[in-house]
């Protein structure tokens, strides 16, 4: 009998397909408890001070107005738990919304007015009437330098501070060098459905349903804060209009609707605005990065020296880890990574699709290039000769590494070796051409997931964790997974997650769902299996019956015997016997040992072509081929979206994208017409590809995750295409036309 | 597997909840309210500009009498008062597109339009597309071509798409492409919508005799 | 929004009258830049009279060759319209490079022409604006700026008028016919808007309750070659950085009239009328081109983070004469 194709690694629909093009899919804003009032946020017109009278009484009177919410009428808050994490402090905000009247940003939350509908709650919270004594901000960067701490640690996993070798004496007596200071602007991940709540009390208990991609996490926020047992407290989000590092433990719009919806006694609705997104759910955090390398004269890196300075609030403590990969992208004796941070009168910025990567590469690849030019070598060329072969910084092998063939195959599929090294040399037409390409990188990260099975009488299956889904394909990929471990066809099996109800699973984040969750999943699955094996191997009526464990296989719904396909027995048959409705088994996974071992890196290589009219100086990306090495790619449809998503999101970056902050503070682009994300007329060509080899030191299923991958490189693929197409190095992005003029 | 069961039956999930021994609260999807907002309307104060009118709505072929203030948006009439939450608000200021819907077979942002001022006029969402259980052919071309990730641009898009076809101007990728701009999608599907779109377009311009 | 009335006119008349009485009251055309500006409380208004029901929206031909184009003709019909696409192709263009498809197809021409600046200060509802909240300040000239202009500028205001059409418009010598409260005017597009000076609240010679009716664009053979090229961040949805619209007619290889009109740089649609005499009489060409980007740009008073747009105005002329130099 041939085997039947495992459901893994093929390219399916997704499964949540026909809700999403049908508009069945529901958001959290998009349901409907009886009673349901709007909260609208007031946010602060200062960057720093404090609030010396907060006038509500126009707004109280407003019609349909229930309550209007200030610091001093806010329900009790107590500070956020600050244990979320493994291990460190999470990088967020601690102290509740509305703790007190200081100011510390533009956009902070001042009150909060909840009214019986959406448009009177929004007129009415246009009546309040704040009055703000105005203290001198933090603004810049440079100003605020002599401030700037260092950081240890990125959410305490991955070091910030690396030495090994003597950088300086590297750089002193080097054939080539190469040093120069680069710039990454605030972003915003503006996912297109603004955060979202909706608060809903019954006596001590509080259901969410909240556009949260951590539902267990923001259930310990929530219990912490209103100082209620964990079990008391349900997160629910079946669906995450986009997050991108947003949305994460909790945001203030979830313990505003908590507390809102507990002062009025009603159920409350609170959805951020477009412009609130902007100071009220996370940023990239800007950075200065200033690269030193030096090489030999045909190329060998002899020192590299990446440091960080990025900004935090002064209410969070996040840092972007730009120099993570400098410790290890490449083979070089001698290293210095370092971080610095200051606090700027910001809002808090927070984790952003690569976070660390996305600025860091951008630095790190754009010095490449240059070093590349200097040397006199081509860019591709220079990489290879530098490949890491083993994780220098901690001494290790890596798991499944397969950088050279995502660069051999990028060369090949983009024509790499068409290229004429020098500047302004290619044309099309009146156009001019520039090829320009970079390393991607993103560590393998996978924490402890918990996940259950249960298979049914009817020879379907359920399986079940609090992943979340947000575009990832978690519904698909998922299920994918535990029909595989369970020998069932994937349309025999569902997927239940978005659920803090649910079996515990880490934050969807640092591309780790499929690698986490769906280790738990395969290992819930395995017992579930064993318990079917029991009961058919032990009953009498069974044609397996006596049959050795190990002698046995799923397929089809079907224990079969290895030795005599003819003799099966399915598993509803096994389950009817045995009187019972389904078996079911739940299980954890966590990394091993296998952590010490090796060090995991997905790796990919970018390759990206400019088109740039010398006049009228608009960059315009008409080619992108990437490959990648993300482990097994278990869903080659989905994860070509996410990678397409990743790359087009670095080239917002690169060309479009930037958060300005004026010189008052204030965030005068905060809506998506003036912060430009990239529209559908700023795509084209773009050709993704997997090497797609299993990592199987990294767990079972030897996928990696690749949601964050792609868009690493990007942003120096396209600085190092302009120059090339140019002449002109740009160090500082977004790529804007005034910049090449 | 139905995603319809996965978002909707709380009843199966409970059962499964208890097979495994989880103390949940089993707090039940609440169930959508009534479509008509006149049950519970609040009550205005008696004078002063902005009553609430009657309006009715002609949503998907269906006729709704609701009664709404005149500020209150096509957008947020469909989402709150009919709790027909296909139509996305993103920006809420028609600079993202997931709002699209079609008015008298013409794309346009349902947060910039007044409820009020499309009485008389058909509105189609992305409810409507289908026809009963039989998706529209976008509808099947954006999930065969993966043209989402976490679909909250799509009914915009969908939309989108749909007015594109009916003007029948956008021929090659780049005049798509173009067409489509006024959707913003974050997940960064434009590759895969540009095929589902030209795919159906394609097969539009096949069925013409 | 705050609340209002919502009431549909019932014919021109009625309409003026109904907002002429009261200073609360305003049309409402496609909504894109009114309900926008409503919701973020920098418009209040008591009553708002839909002019869509009026029979405004039509287009066409006049007595003297030209277009009458209905004040409620939809933007997108516009752009497609077959006499305006043959005829007066830069405003199909610049039309077309507009807002997006679903914009276009709610946006009217009625209010085309009367859309606000898009200045952040203004918008936020907050930040000082003389255009919001007369003698507040502006915030805008030592903020943050980019967007802003630099020609036609005042010390009170620095803001950008948006619109793509109106500069096509303007480039035609189009006539704003209305119908206020005294009775019936037609306004040569140039008076039509108004520079800030000390008073950028006043935008428009229109009085208050006064309608636009329609748009009249005289007959104009060389409007044929004109062209409208509009440079921005994005490929697409994106108001524009630096725009031109241009017509170029030559005789026996001399420029006999031309037409330069710049967007995305001035304060209201900026009519380039040196700049299009220095043109007469030349030969088209490169050496001609750049005087005339040159004397467009004379008086430019850029700031901050604005100062790119001269250079980028200039090279947009240039180009944009250069295409209709080279038009069959
Ligand atoms: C996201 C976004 C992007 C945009 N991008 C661009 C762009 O790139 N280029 C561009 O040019 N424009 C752009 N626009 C602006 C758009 O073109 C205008 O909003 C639109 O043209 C206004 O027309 P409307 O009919 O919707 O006006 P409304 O919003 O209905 O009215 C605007 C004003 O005009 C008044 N008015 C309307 N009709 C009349 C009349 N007949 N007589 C007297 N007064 C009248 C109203 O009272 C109101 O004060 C964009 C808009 C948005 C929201
Ligand atoms: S919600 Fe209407 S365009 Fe964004
Ligand atoms: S699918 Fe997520 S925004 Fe388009």
């Amino acid at each position: 009998m041939p085997e039947p194709r495992s459901p893994l690694g093929q390219p399916l629909d997704r499964a949540d397909g026909v809700a999403k093009v049908t508009g069945r899919a529901k958001y959290a804003a998009e349901f409907a408890p009886p009673d349901l009032a709007h909260a609208v946020v007031v946010t602060s017109t200062i960057t720093r001070g404090r609030v010396t009278a907060c006038d509500t009484a126009a707004a109280e009177k407003s019609p349909g107005v229930l309550a209007v919410i200030t610091p001093r009428t806010v329900p009790a808050m107590k500070a956020v738990p600050a244990d979320l994490l493994p291990k460190g402090r999470p990088p967020i905000e601690l102290r509740p919304p509305l703790a007190d009247e200081k100011v510390s940003h533009f956009g902070q939350a001042v009150a909060v007015v909840v009214a019986d509908t959406f448009e009177r709650a929004t007129a009415a919270a246009a009546r309040v009437r704040v009055t703000y004594q105005a203290d001198e901000p933090a603004l810049t960067l440079e100003e605020a330098e002599p401030t700037a701490f260092e950081a240890e640690t990125f959410v305490g996993r991955e070091d910030l501070k690396h030495r090994r070798g003597d950088v300086a004496r590297a750089l002193a007596g080097a054939a080539v060098k190469l040093e120069a200071v680069y710039r990454t602007p605030v972003e915003h991940h503006n996912p297109i459905e603004p955060a979202a709540t909706i608060a809903e009390w019954d006596g001590d208990s509080l259901t969410l349903h909240d556009s949260s991609r951590w539902v267990h996490a923001t259930r310990r926020v929530a219990a912490g804060v209103f100082g209620l047992s964990p079990e008391k407290v349900r997160v629910i989000c079946p669906f995450i209009g986009g997050a991108f590092g947003s949305k994460g433990f909790t945001w203030q719009q979830n313990l505003l609707a908590a507390a809102a919806a507990r002062h009025v006694k009603r159920p409350v609705k609170l959805v951020l605005t477009r412009q609130q997104m902007f100071t009220l759910a996370g940023r990239r955090p800007e950075t200065k990065q200033a690269v030193a390398l030096a090489a030999t004269k045909d190329g060998g890196l002899t020192a590299v020296r990446h440091a960080t300075m990025s900004e935090t609030s002064p209410l969070a403590d996040f840092v972007e880890p730009c120099g993570t990969l400098s410790k290890h992208l490449y083979s070089c004796p001698n290293v210095e990574v370092t971080h610095r941070v200051v606090r700027l009168n910001r809002s808090s910025p927070v984790f952003m699709r690569g976070p660390g990567e996305t600025p860091g590469s951008f630095a790190l690849e754009s010095a490449l290039d240059e070093l590349a030019v200097a040397a006199g070598i081509d860019p591709l060329v220079l990489r290879l000769k530098n490949h890491a072969d083993r994780d220098e910084e901690k001494d290790r092998p890596w798991s499944s590494k397969h950088l050279k063939e995502c660069y051999r195959r990028g060369d090949e599929r983009f024509g790499w070796a068409k290229r004429d090294p020098k500047p302004r040399s290619m044309r099309d037409g009146n156009l001019l051409v520039g090829w320009g390409m970079a390393t991607a990188a993103y560590p393998g990260i996978r924490m402890e997931a918990r996940a259950k099975v249960r298979v049914t009488a009817d020879g379907r299956a359920v399986a079940a964790s609090a992943a979340h889904e947000i575009g990832n394909g978690a519904y698909t990929v998922l299920a994918q997974i535990a029909a595989a471990a369970l020998g069932l066809p994937v349309d025999r099996v569902r997927f239940e997650l978005g659920d803090s109800d649910l079996p515990f699973a880490p934050a969807t984040g640092a591309s780790q769902t499929t690698a986490a969750v769906g280790s738990a999943v395969t290992a819930a699955a395995v017992e579930a299996m064993a318990k079917l094996v029991k009961l058919a191997t032990t009953d009498k009526a069974s044609p397996l019956f006596g049959i050795a464990v190990d002698q046995l296989a799923a397929r089809e719904g079907k224990l079969v015997s290895r030795a005599d396909g003819a003799k099966a027995d399915a598993f509803s048959d096994i389950l009817r016997r045995a009187k019972l409705k389904g078996v079911e088994a739940d299980a954890t996974a966590a990394p091993g040992e296998e952590k010490e071992k090796f060090s995991f890196l997905s790796t990919g290589a970018q390759f990206v072509e400019v088109k740039i009219d010398p006049d009228l100086p608009r960059v315009r990306v008409t080619r992108v081929v990437g490959v990648y090495d993300p482990g097994a790619v278990l869903n080659p449809k989905t994860a070509r979206s996410q990678m397409l998503g990743g790359i087009l999101m670095g080239l917002g970056a690169a060309l479009l994208e930037e958060t300005v902050y004026d010189g008052r503070g204030l965030v005068v682009n905060p809506d998506l017409a003036d912060y430009r994300l990239p529209v559908h007329a700023d795509t084209s060509d773009i050709d993704v590809s997997f090497v797609n080899e299993p990592d199987r030191h990294f767990n079972p299923v030897g996928a990696r995750g690749l949601g964050e991958l792609g868009i690493s490189g990007i942003g120096a693929a396209v600085a190092n295409a302009v120059f090339h197409a140019t002449g002109k190095r740009i160090r500082d992005l977004p790529i804007t036309p005034e910049k090449l003029l | 597997m139905s995603p319809d069961q996965d978002i909707d039956s709380a009843a199966d999930r409970r059962e499964f909840m208890e097979g495994v021994a989880v103390g949940g609260i089993g707090v039940a999807f609440a169930a959508a309210l009534p479509i008509t907002a006149t049950a519970d309307e609040p009550v205005p104060p008696a004078r002063g500009p902005g009553q609430p009118v009657p309006v009715k709505l002609n949503v998907n072929g269906t006729d709704h009498d609701l009664k709404l203030e005149p500020r209150v948006t096509l957008l947020d009439a469909l989402r709150e008062g009919l709790h027909l939450t296909g139509s996305k608000k993103g920006c809420d200021h028609g600079q993202c597109g997931a709002c699209t819907v079609l008015v008298d077979g013409r794309r346009v942002n349902s947060c910039l339009t007044l409820a009020v001022a499309t009485v008389g006029r058909k509105v189609q969402t992305v409810e409507g597309l289908a026809d009963g259980d039989v998706l529209h052919p976008l509808q099947l071309a954006f999930i065969k071509h993966d043209a989402f990730q976490c679909g909250y641009c799509t009914p915009g898009q969908l939309c989108s798409a749909a007015g594109l076809l009916k003007e029948g101007r956008a021929k090659s990728d780049d005049e798509i492409r173009e067409e489509m701009s006024g959707n913003i999608c974050r997940c960064g599907a434009y590759p895969n919508i540009l095929v589902a779109v030209r795919e159906v377009r394609q097969g539009a311009l096949k069925e013409k005799p | 929004m705050t609340p209002f009335d919502y009431t549909r006119a019932e014919g021109s008349a009625a309409a003026v009258k109904q907002v002429s009485g009261s200073a609360k009251a305003t049309f409402l055309g496609g909504g894109t830049c009114l309900i926008d500006l409503m919701k973020l409380h920098v418009e209040n208004h008591d009553l708002l009279v839909d002019i869509t029901p009026l029979p405004l929206d039509r287009i066409e031909a006049t007595a003297g060759g030209g277009v009458r184009i209905g004040a409620n003709v939809r933007n997108s019909e516009l752009a497609h319209d077959a006499t305006i696409y043959k005829n007066y192709p830069a405003l199909s263009e610049a039309l077309l490079s507009g807002a997006s498809p679903q914009l276009r197809n709610m946006a009217t021409v009625g209010g085309n022409l009367m859309q606000r600046t898009r200045c952040p200060y203004f918008r936020n509802g907050f930040s000082p604006c003389n255009k919001r909240e007369p003698k507040s300040g502006c915030a805008a000239k030592d903020g943050y700026n980019r967007s802003h202009a630099v020609l036609g500028v005042s010390e009170h205001c620095i803001a950008t008028h948006p619109s793509d059409m109106c500069v096509a418009l303007i480039a035609f010598d189009a006539v704003v016919k209305t119908h206020g409260p005294k009775g019936e005017r037609a306004i040569p597009i140039t008076d039509f808007h108004l520079v800030p000076g000390d008073t950028p609240d006043r935008e428009t010679v229109l009085e208050h309750g006064e309608l636009i009716t329609a748009v009249e664009l005289p007959a104009a053979p060389w409007a044929m070659r004109s062209h409208y090229l509009k440079v921005r961040d994005r490929a697409s949805y994106e108001f524009a950085l630096a725009s031109a619209a241009v017509a170029l007619e030559v005789v026996d290889g001399v420029i006999k009239t031309a037409r330069v009109a710049l967007g995305g740089v001035a304060t209201k649609p900026w009519r380039a009328a040196d700049a299009e005499k220095s043109l007469v009489g030349q030969k088209p060409g490169a050496p001609a081109f750049a005087a005339t980007a040159e004397m467009a740009t004379k008086g430019v008073a850029p700031r901050q983070f604005n100062g790119f747009k001269v250079a980028l105005v200039r090279r947009v002329i240039v180009r944009a004469l250069e295409t209709v130099a080279a038009m069959k």
